[in-house]
């Protein structure tokens, strides 16, 4: 595990809706590559806390902080949920994919992009103009909008429209889309959900490899235990909005309460052996 | 009228005048408010059914007085009847042909159909009823005078009393129709998720069929309602009133009945006040203004749900 | 009333079964029509009277008796032979053509339309009308910046239009500027009432922003009848100056002002009024042409690409690091400033305005011709102006039946396809034509 200081720091995060406590007094960090891995039961809370990072709700109580390796320091409670991606560098994928159906492939992959091209464009002004500096930022875009299809298979579909293609690349074009948008942290809300084992393998792949290869940090629920075992650094298990174990996959496997959680008995070695199969889907 | 303006009275009057126009807006409201909940589109022809519903009641009282009905309670009760009846087949037939053939179509289709069907209606009715306005000789004279003894009485006329209670009593009606009744349910349950409803056994056509036609019906007691009290109609009176009911039912929060009740009461209020305060002319300048106060300040209405956003 | 939509894949029902279906459609009929074709109210000078005409009920209900029944034979037997014939045909064509195919009937259409004033049976009335449908055209055009490309639903487009109107009429009037000084600065006065009518309601859900944005427009024309020392008020403002050829004056020598050149002089031709007719028609054309350009770019631009992301998942952008209210804003004021070049052209072209010209009847029929044409669909756009303005200008002696049948059309076409006429999108970027040789280039 590394020195560093941690990208993203959660500390005593609280969201009530009505009388509801929804997540109650959660801290934990996140770091630059390596992956995050939020885990728990259905309704303990995990797109909640997933909504505050990036600004979709607002929590009563708490900081969430976010250090870039730039040295800026960001207050995601208190930003706008477009600035939070913009400037934080904090882009998500969701769990009911939200693609720009009607538009291609390479589109949806082009707009992710807006930020910088827009600035490139000078509002639209060089763009018009077709000045040489605009047009090579449109083909730094394309290209990087390339590398990230050929990266996750979809070279192919690249004029296909986004709404066609069947689910599984749809995940796949989200996460594409998300890092064509060059976060400093990558949110995956059940990016495995849905998917064969084939492209759960595939999967893994990708994420291990920008991981690796593209320095970032990724945060990530997940309900599918093989994906959570086999890649991640870190695990935060919540149960009814509170972390009940922090820690490597090993350490959290472990524990008596995430056992207790995830299967409501004490059998040790009944969950050992689910978590260990990696079938507790 | 300046040196009296300051005074109690006039204050009472306004009122007066505020509620009645109010309690008009807030009945044609409720048609707007009840398809925009059920499937979400702007009925943009419920102000020409309620222009409909002021001509079928202005044929009612003239067919009555054919019939030599001259006693006026039973008049009014009878052309009621007439005219409910007979502008829910023109609020059926227009969801049956125009917008449930575009149900799950692109959400501009059905406002392109309403607008369309808005046209066909006022000149429909302009080149079979002829252009000129409708007068109709007042029949509901008098009132009480709640002041007598102020230098500027203020009176309520019976018509006005008339239209309060006519609304108050609908709308209660309504209201405990939409509550209790399985037709009710069917109508919030439709509402919240058709597909849903339909595979419980709600037969969610019927269901819409109904609340076009309840929210014309109501609207013909609009129309009857501001025939008897202005006594004046013409084919393009359903325009502005639509749009003042349109913007009555998003004030009040669209979606919500009672809300629509709220929001007629408030513009048909502000339109009182404003013109008695101030002036005629910018009217509807207020009751807007009004509107995109109340939207930047509360998103969805003053008694509309608070909507969560769905990630 | 069962039986509504001809399915080939359902046993046709009985004859029977028809003739219920349409008696039931008749009764319907009947009922619509005896209040309000049963009677007709006779407004004289002794009162209102009552007069029967009962015997239009019946009719009424006969011919939609006939009606129905024949849509449903046809429905029956003719459908499903189109189906069966034609319809694998179109689709067959419409796979063949090559994917710029829309792009070559643009360059076709804008041909058509600037050589129209050359061709053998181009009267000047023709002309006429060939410029309303161009302003038509331009209207949808600026108009699907707002609603076809960002998905903001603008019932009150019209109010941008007057605002273009009026600047040009009072700058000319008040300030002696000419038309091509007035148009520049009429587009972004219209620009400028878009952004501050959207800056407070842009926020607002899809159909809120429908009734601010049509609740603006009647405050707009309540406040032209209302402001008469400026605007005239109903009366309107009359005289407005007619455009000049870039300063040329379009006038015989005998009305120009004194020392100046006319057209005809400086050209040494002969004055005739088609000179105007014609120059009005060029402008409107050239002005639809620049808007037509502006979104055929700005859609492979960032920002245009956001309107069209913004229209499809407004959450998405958000989480993208778009800001949905500026990039909506900008589609609002773009568009407003197109109603406002619009409107100046209007003012020129007509020499008189007045509130008459900017009811909501416009905004509505500005709209139909945008969802009619397709959402999004330049091509569609200028076929539906075609067919709700042009068409109804044919049948102008027709006055009555115009509007009813105006109405009756908007409904049918949307019924007959709910998507519009041409609903492709022309997508702004396809990756396998940019050359792939740069990423070896940038790899190494």
């Amino acid at each position: 595990m590394s020195a560093a200081s941690p990208l993203l720091t959660v500390e005593h995060l609280t969201i009530r809706f009505g009388g509801l406590v929804a997540i109650d007094d959660l801290s934990f960090s996140a770091r630059s590559r390596e992956i995050t891995a939020l885990i728990g039961p259905n309704g303990a809370g995990k797109t909640t806390v997933f909504n505050c990072i990036t600004g979709f709700y607002s929590p009563e109580v708490g900081r969430i902080a976010l250090r870039r390796e730039d040295g800026r320091e960001f207050f995601l409670e208190r930003m706008d949920g477009f600035r939070i991606a913009r400037d934080a560098g904090v882009v998500r994928t969701f769990q009911n994919i939200r693609l720009f159906p009607g538009m291609s492939v390479a589109e949806n992959l082009m707009v992710a992009q807006h930020v910088a091209l827009m600035r490139a464009s000078f509002f639209s002004v060089a763009g018009f103009l077709r000045l040489k500096s605009y047009l090579d930022a449109e083909r730094q875009a394309v290209e990087r909008a390339r590398y990230w299809l050929d990266k996750t298979g979809l070279l192919a579909d690249a004029d296909k429209l986004a709404g066609s293609l069947p689910y599984g690349a749809q995940r796949r074009l989200e996460i594409a889309r998300a890092m064509c948008a060059n976060p400093a942290l990558l949110c995956l809300d059940e990016p495995a959900a849905g998917l064969n084992p084939r492209e759960s393998n595939a999967l893994n792949a990708l994420l291990t490899d920008i991981r690796d290869e593209h320095g970032i940090g990724i945060l990530l629920i997940e309900h599918d235990m093989s994906v959570v075992m086999q890649i991640s650094d870190r695990v935060v298990v919540l149960e009814q909005g509170r972390s009940i174990a922090q820690g490597t996959p090993v350490e959290v496997r472990a524990n008596p309460e995430v056992i207790r959680a995830y299967l409501g008995v004490e059998d040790e070695a009944a969950v050992a052996s689910v978590i260990g199969q990696g079938s507790a889907h | 009228m300046g040196a009296r303006q300051g005074g109690m009275e006039y204050f009472l009057q306004q009122l007066i005048n505020g509620v009645t126009l109010g309690a008009t807006y807030g009945l044609i409201a409720i048609g707007y408010t009840m398809v925009y909940g059920i499937i979400g589109m702007i009925n943009f022809a419920h102000g020409d059914i309620y222009m409909v519903g002021a001509f079928i009641s202005l044929v009612g009282f003239l067919l009555l007085g054919f019939f030599g009905i001259t006693y006026v309670p039973l008049a009014c009760l009878l052309v009621l009847v007439f005219a409910m009846v007979f502008t829910a087949v023109y609020g059926w037939a227009v969801e049956r042909l125009a917008y449930r053939p575009l149900r799950g179509s692109q959400r501009l289709a059905p406002l392109i159909s309403a607008i369309g069907v808005s046209i066909v209606l006022q000149n429909f009715v302009q080149l079979s009823q002829g252009a000129r306005v409708k007068p109709l000789q007042p029949m509901i004279n008098g009132g009480i005078t709640l002041v007598p003894d102020a230098d500027f009485p203020v009176t309520i006329s019976y018509i006005k009393i008339m239209i309060i209670v006519t609304t108050v009593v609908l709308m209660a009606g309504f209201t405990l129709i939409i509550k209790y009744t399985s037709l009710g349910r069917a109508q919030r349950a439709a509402e919240q998720d058709m597909t849903m409803a339909s595979l419980l056994g709600v037969n969610v056509d019927r269901t819409i069929s109904a609340t076009f036609v309840i929210g014309a019906m109501l609207a013909a007691v609009a129309g009857l309602m501001v025939t008897l009290y202005y006594g004046v109609v013409d084919f393009y009176i359903g325009f502005i009133v639509g749009i003042k009911a349109f913007t009555a039912a998003v004030l009040g929060g669209i979606g919500s009945v009672p809300g629509a009740m709220l929001g007629g009461m408030l513009i048909g209020l502000i339109e009182a006040f404003w013109s008695g305060y101030f002036s005629i002319e910018y009217k509807d300048v207020a009751a807007f203004s009004i509107l995109v106060f109340v939207l930047i300040f509360r998103p969805t209405g003053l008694l509309g749900k608070p909507e969560i956003e769905k990630v | 009333m069962k039986a509504d939509m001809p399915a080939t894949n359902r046993s046709r029902p009985s004859m029977s079964a028809m003739l219920r279906d349409a008696a039931a459609a008749a009764f319907v009929a009947a009922l619509l029509a005896f209040p309000l074709l049963g009677f007709k109210l006779n407004a004289t000078a002794q009162g209102l009277h009552l007069d029967m005409r009962l015997s239009w009920v019946p009719i009424a209900a006969g011919i939609v008796f006939a009606g129905r029944l024949l849509l449903t034979l046809g429905g029956q037997y003719v459908a499903p032979i189109i189906a069966r014939r034609v319809a694998p045909d179109v689709d067959a064509i419409r796979r063949r053509l090559p994917s710029r195919s829309a792009y070559m009937v643009g360059i076709a259409m804008a041909a058509v339309a600037i050589a129209l004033p050359w061709l053998p049976f181009a009267d000047r009335n023709l002309i006429d009308k060939a410029t309303l449908i161009l302003i038509y055209v331009m209207l949808g055009w600026g108009l699907n910046i707002v609603v076809g490309l960002a998905g903001l639903l603008d019932l009150g487009y019209v109010a941008f239009y007057a605002v273009g109107a009026y600047s040009y009429a009072l700058l000319s009037q008040h300030f002696g500027l000419s038309f091509w000084i007035c148009l520049p600065l009429a587009g972004l006065l219209a620009g400028a009432f878009g952004v501050a009518l959207g800056f407070p309601v842009l926020r607002l859900r899809g159909d809120y922003l429908a009734i601010v944005t049509l609740g603006f427009g009647e405050i707009v024309r309540e406040v032209i009848i209302n402001w008469d020392k400026v605007t005239g008020g109903p009366n309107g403002l009359s005289g407005i100056e007619r455009p000049s050829f870039f300063g040329l004056p379009m006038l015989p020598t005998s009305m120009a002002p004194p020392g100046s050149t006319t057209f005809a002089d400086f050209f040494g031709i002969a004055f005739s009024p088609n000179q105007r007719i014609w120059f009005l028609y060029y402008l409107i054309l050239a002005l639809a042409l620049a808007t037509n350009l502006f979104t055929q770019r700005i859609r492979r631009l960032p920002l245009g690409r956001a309107w069209e992301a913004l229209r499809e998942d407004e959450i998405a952008c958000r989480s993208l690091g778009i800001n949905p209210t500026l990039v909506k804003l900008s589609a609002f004021a773009i568009g407003a400033s197109f109603a406002g070049f619009a409107g100046s052209f209007f003012a020129t072209r007509q020499g008189f305005i007045s509130p008459e010209s900017f009811t909501f009847i416009e905004s509505a029929i500005i709209l139909a011709i945008v969802v009619l044409g397709g959402m999004g669909s330049q091509i569609g756009i200028v076929l539906a102006a075609l067919l709700l303005v042009g068409l109804p200008e044919w049948f102008r002696e027709l006055e009555q039946f115009r509007m009813l049948a105006f109405g009756a059309a908007m409904v049918l076409i949307m019924l007959w396809r709910p998507q519009g006429l041409l609903s492709h999108r022309e997508p702004t970027l396809r990756l396998s034509d940019v050359p792939r040789k740069l990423v070896s280039e940038s790899a190494t």
